[in-house]
Parts: structure tokens; C-alpha cells; sequence
């Protein structure tokens, strides 16, 4: 294992903000994996530890097959981490729409360019992302419909679902789209955690990392196949929002497979405990997202459903 | 005559809602009236345009016999981030202006952003008026896209600002209120002006002075108006960043909207613990300063200054 300062950002008030990264075996640039980038990532932070431990142990057995080499890149912004802000520290931007990054611009840009020149020749792509909601995902790889994803390839994963959707503007500025553009397969990878450890989704994570990097024939490792992924395009899935504001108690989990006209949850008047909305499942299917958050404005999305007749 | 033209539910015995005041001529209306709609607040910590707002309403007010077309002020696209000394959107830490043109069905954000734009579409002009950030400070001045420069640019001479900037297109930006609205056919002027957090009533004064220049071209006011000042005009290529090379305090040296020469003294960025100066900037090119760092302490990167050259 080779650890290396890929950018080191001077400070004043504080110890210089030092981006490290984790190299296994040696050769070409096989595969790079990138943790948080946000500073409330705390769970992407975690899963690339249990990915370096894992790496570790495969390169002192020689398991990193030879010609080939993995970087692990835990943390892109350790001085919001340290303060528990999301974004940049001082300014509030996000250096996830600043790639591919500018070495003579601002401090995101500046950052995104440190990274991003060190890793833009991997063959391979996964960042650990978080969502801009608060909820849960049922694990799974997901990708943006340009003209460079590899929809089929992510089923190597082993994750159950592989999701794709059209990209907007504001993702052409993303780590992911930036990798796909300059030629790396990228793939980001969705738990039900973010700023807490959700050790039983980061295990199926790290497993469907193991699996895919083995199965591109990267490490030699006796890992778990994992389930045989089905695409789903975003169009397809059904929303459920809220129409009424309040206190949002979830009766459905994701995984759950729910009818048509069964009660997902409720909403209640925060002053009275009044039900003011009960929130019905509008198809047969199976909840992939569910929001998380205690209390909800009205048109806030709360479930996220793949439809399918299969209940059983 | 106060509308509401988006409304959400929050969840503790509060409503938000944007709102918009309607301005119509005395006279009844033939419903061929010229429409300016003037937008701000996006961004909860640019507050330059919440006294503009105010004083057209109050000149107007004044002779209001002049008005002849409909005058839309919608001073809060984001009242909660207003409220709270929020940038972006407060409970999602979302740039507001990198949603548009938002859907209908979706999130709480974008469902508002897809009303606003429902609402402002078909005006003859639109004015979304930004205040910097709190960490720059800029001259009255008006930004606009390439792709949009031959609709844009003489709505944007009668504004009476300082500088009008065509800068280039980039992907990033089709997300923002003015490529949405100009992409649908309706002309949006980005004006940029003094420092987040602050309002600068001369600068006001003079958009304000400008906005009833454009009104008068467009049909919309018959009063007497002044003359606008001729802007510079200029693209990327003549525009000079100046970024600090490490971090610390920033001290100025020269003085906001000044000449410079290639060479002359820009700022410091100071070691408070020291007492040595990290760096020294200086001007790499005969110019003029439009953009100057208000906010002292910067990072590596910090944007430290704008020069036309």
C-alpha cells in the first residue's frame, strides 16, 4: 500500500487540508474509488476504510493481479468533514459540480483539478455518491444517460438494481460525468446512509466493489456474485409525494412490496396528532426510495416505487 | 396589487409563498399592455435588489398617471433563505439558480421554481437582479450569454450600468432562471451589482434610474426619463482574473472601479500569526478593476479581483 498526498491545500487558521489517496498493486491505472467529496459523507468515508483494509490483505497475498493497480481516495474534503458542513468550508460550494475542476480558478475548482488530474486515465470509475434528499435507497449502482455509460458492465456490481437517467445541466460539472467524458467507465454507488454508518448496506457496497473489480479480472478474490441487477431507466419509477405538510410516519420500508391502495404512510398535524393525509401506494411495486425526514413541506417526494405485479 | 404565484406547505403552521406586486396602468387595460417583470432574492444573501424593488415602486407611486404598461416586482424568489441569511435553499443547501426550469411534479424546490417560471414567461423583458456574494463587490453591470447577445444587448444599454459582460455559454448555466427564460423567448437581463449582505443605495439608484430608461423604450412609462450612460462592452477575452496564490487576509491597495496599471500594487494577503505578508498581487495588465474582494479572508483560489483589460 502506497499512500500519497494527491493535493494539499495551505491554510492559515488551520493545518493545511491534505488529500490523500490509498495505491494498491502496480501497473496500469485499473480502477480509482472515490469516498466523499461532501463533507457529511460520513458513510462513503467509512466504506473506503473497510475497502483499503480489504486491499491490503489482498496485496500482501498477491491478489492484485500483476500489471494492475486500485486508488482509493477516502475524502476529497476533510476541512468540511472536520466542521460538519456539506459543502466547502468557506464559501459553500460543492466541489461535486466543480470538475473538472480549473488549477488557476477557485478553491473548489482548484480542488477538483488536484483530484482530478490524478485520476482521469483509470480505466474504471466508482464514486461513493449521496443524495440531496434525506431517505433511503435500496442499494444500487446508478449512472447518467450519456453517450459514454456502461449500463450492462454496472451489473457486475451485483447490486440489485442498476438505475439510469437522463443528465441535466447541473451534472455536467459532476465527478461522474466528467469521468465518463475524458473516457473512464464511471459509476457511482447509492447505500442507505449518509451521515451515519449503515454497516449492513456499506458491507453489500464494499462486496459489490470486491465483486466488479474480480470480475474485470483487477484482484482475484472470492467474494459473494451478488444478485443479477436489473437496469431501470428513472422515467419508469413511480413518485408518491406529499401533498400535505406535517410529521411523516412511514409505515413502508424500501424492499417492501407493496399493492396498489395500501397505506404507506401517514401525515399528521405536528400540534395534534390529527391524520391529515394518508399516503397510498398508486401501483403494485417495490419501494427503492424512501424519504427520511422527520417533518416534510407539502410536494415533498416521499416514495420512490419500481412497479411490477410480482407481490409474492 | 399583491399575487401569490407559488405556495408550499411547511410543516409547522407555516405557508411559503412567493409572492409578486402587479403594477397596472390607471387607465383600463386593453390586454396588449407591455409586460417587465424585475425578479431578486434567489439567492438569500444578495439583498442589492430588495431596495430597488422599493424605490421603483415609490417613483412610480409618484407619478403613477405615467404608467403605461405592467410593471411585475417579485422581490423574494426565496424568502426562507432571505429570512435566514441562507445563500441557497435552506433544508435542501441548494442553489436556487441551478434548478430552473424546475418540474412541476417534482421536489419542493423544483415544483416552485417550474411556478416561477410559469408565471415570468411572456413578459417583454425580464430583470434578475444578484447582488455578488458576500465575499465580492461589483459594479452595476449586466451579464449575458453569447447565444443570447443580439436579443439582450440593446435592452441592456438602457439600463444605465457601468459594463455589460458577454461571457461564453457553458452547460452549468443552462440551469439558471435567465438561460430559461431566454431560451423560451422571453429577454432576461442578469444584472450583477454591489456586495452580498449590503445594500448600496447609489447603485440602486442608479438601476433604478436605468429600469424606468428601459420602461420608457418598451412602452411602459411615458415620464421623463435620463439619458443612459454608454457601458463598456466587453467579452471573456478582455476580462483578467486575479486569484490569491495563498491563503490569509486580504488587504487592498487600489480602490473599486479604478484604472490600473500593468504592475501597480492590487492587495496583500497578510500572516496575521506572522506578521509577513504571503503574497503581494499585482496587476498583470492596463485596466479596469470591476470586481473587488470585499470579504478579507480568502484561500488559495479566492477570487481577489476582476480586470477589464
Amino acid at each position: 500500500m502506497e499512500e500519497t498526498i494527491l493535493f494539499e491545500l495551505g491554510s492559515v487558521y488551520r493545518e493545511n487540508m491534505r488529500i490523500k489517496a490509498y495505491t494498491f498493486g502496480s501497473g496500469e491505472h485499473s480502477a480509482c474509488v472515490v469516498g466523499a467529496t461532501r463533507g457529511n459523507e460520513v458513510q462513503q468515508v467509512y466504506m473506503c476504510s473497510k475497502l483499503i483494509s480489504v486491499f491490503e490483505q489482498l496485496e500482501k497475498r498477491g491478489k492484485i493481479n500483476s500489471g494492475r493497480s486500485v486508488m482509493v481516495i477516502p475524502c476529497v474534503n476533510p476541512h468540511s468533514m472536520n466542521i460538519g458542513k456539506r459543502f466547502w468550508a468557506a464559501d459553500n460550494t460543492d466541489i461535486n459540480r466543480m470538475f473538472p475542476g480549473y488549477d488557476l480558478g477557485e478553491t473548489t475548482q482548484r480542488i477538483a483539478d488536484g483530484v482530478f488530474r490524478h485520476i482521469n486515465d483509470y480505466q474504471y470509475g466508482i464514486q461513493f455518491a449521496s443524495f440531496y434528499l434525506q431517505g433511503s435507497f435500496i442499494p444500487h449502482v446508478r449512472m447518467m444517460k450519456t453517450e459514454f455509460e456502461y449500463a450492462e458492465l454496472a451489473k457486475d456490481f451485483g447490486l440489485p438494481y442498476v438505475y439510469r437517467r437522463r443528465a441535466k445541466p447541473y451534472d455536467t460539472t459532476t465527478l461522474n460525468y466528467n469521468w465518463q467524458i475524458w473516457g473512464t467507465k464511471a459509476f457511482s454507488v447509492y447505500t442507505n446512509a449518509t451521515d451515519r454508518i449503515d454497516e449492513e448496506s456499506a458491507a453489500e457496497a464494499v462486496n459489490a466493489v470486491l465483486s466488479f473489480l474480480n470480475k474485470r479480472g483487477i484482484i482475484s478474490y472470492d467474494c459473494h456474485e451478488g444478485y443479477i441487477s436489473r437496469l431501470i431507466e428513472g422515467h419508469e419509477l413511480v413518485n408518491v409525494k406529499a401533498e400535505t405538510p406535517g410529521f411523516f410516519v412511514r409505515h413502508a420500508n424500501v424492499n417492501a412490496r407493496v399493492r396498489q391502495g395500501e397505506l404507506l404512510a401517514e401525515i399528521t398535524d405536528p400540534y395534534t396528532g390529527k391524520i391529515l393525509d394518508k399516503i397510498i401506494a398508486p401501483v403494485n411495486g417495490i419501494v427503492f426510495f424512501h424519504a427520511g425526514q422527520p417533518v416534510i413541506y407539502s410536494n415533498t417526494p416521499l416514495y420512490r416505487i419500481i412497479p411490477t405485479d410480482d407481490l409474492v | 396589487m399583491i399575487q401569490t404565484i407559488a405556495s408550499v406547505g411547511l410543516p409547522i403552521d407555516e405557508t411559503l409563498m412567493i409572492k409578486k406586486n402587479r403594477l397596472v396602468p390607471l387607465k383600463e387595460l386593453s390586454g396588449n399592455e407591455k409586460r417587465i417583470s424585475i425578479v431578486t432574492g434567489t439567492h438569500g444573501d444578495e439583498l442589492e435588489g430588495q431596495y430597488v424593488c422599493y424605490e421603483l415602486q415609490r417613483r412610480i407611486r409618484k407619478q403613477y398617471h405615467c404608467l403605461t404598461g405592467i410593471v411585475d416586482i417579485y422581490p423574494a424568489l426565496n424568502p426562507l433563505g432571505i429570512d435566514s441569511l441562507t445563500r441557497g435553499i435552506p433544508g435542501f443547501d441548494l442553489d436556487m439558480n441551478r434548478l430552473f426550469p424546475g418540474a412541476e411534479n417534482g421536489s419542493m424546490p423544483e415544483y416552485i421554481v417550474s411556478q416561477i417560471i410559469d408565471d415570468l414567461k411572456g413578459s417583454d423583458t425580464v430583470i434578475d437582479i444578484h447582488a455578488s456574494n458576500i465575499f465580492l463587490e461589483e459594479i452595476p453591470q449586466v451579464r449575458i450569454n453569447e447565444l443570447s447577445k443580439d436579443t439582450l444587448v440593446p435592452l441592456a444599454r438602457k439600463l444605465n450600468v457601468d459594463y455589460i459582460w458577454i461571457h461564453a455559454a457553458a452547460t452549468v448555466l443552462e440551469s439558471t432562471l435567465a438561460y430559461s427564460l431566454n431560451m423560451i423567448g422571453t429577454p432576461t437581463l442578469v444584472v450583477e451589482m454591489g456586495v452580498g449582505m449590503r445594500i448600496t443605495k447609489k447603485f440602486g439608484d442608479q438601476l433604478v434610474d436605468g429600469i424606468f430608461s428601459l420602461m420608457k423604450e418598451l412602452g411602459i412609462w411615458n415620464g421623463e426619463v435620463i439619458e443612459p450612460k454608454e457601458p463598456i462592452i466587453s467579452d471573456d477575452g478582455e476580462v483578467m482574473f486575479l486569484n490569491a496564490g495563498s491563503s490569509g487576509v486580504f488587504l487592498p491597495a487600489v480602490e473599486h472601479w479604478k484604472n490600473v496599471r500593468k504592475g501597480d500594487h492590487i492587495g496583500d494577503i497578510l500572516n496575521p500569526l506572522t506578521g509577513e505578508i504571503n503574497e503581494t498581487i499585482t496587476s498583470q495588465t492596463d485596466g479596469i478593476v470591476f470586481t473587488l474582494r470585499e470579504y478579507p479572508i480568502v484561500s488559495e483560489g479566492s477570487l481577489i479581483a476582476r480586470i477589464l483589460a
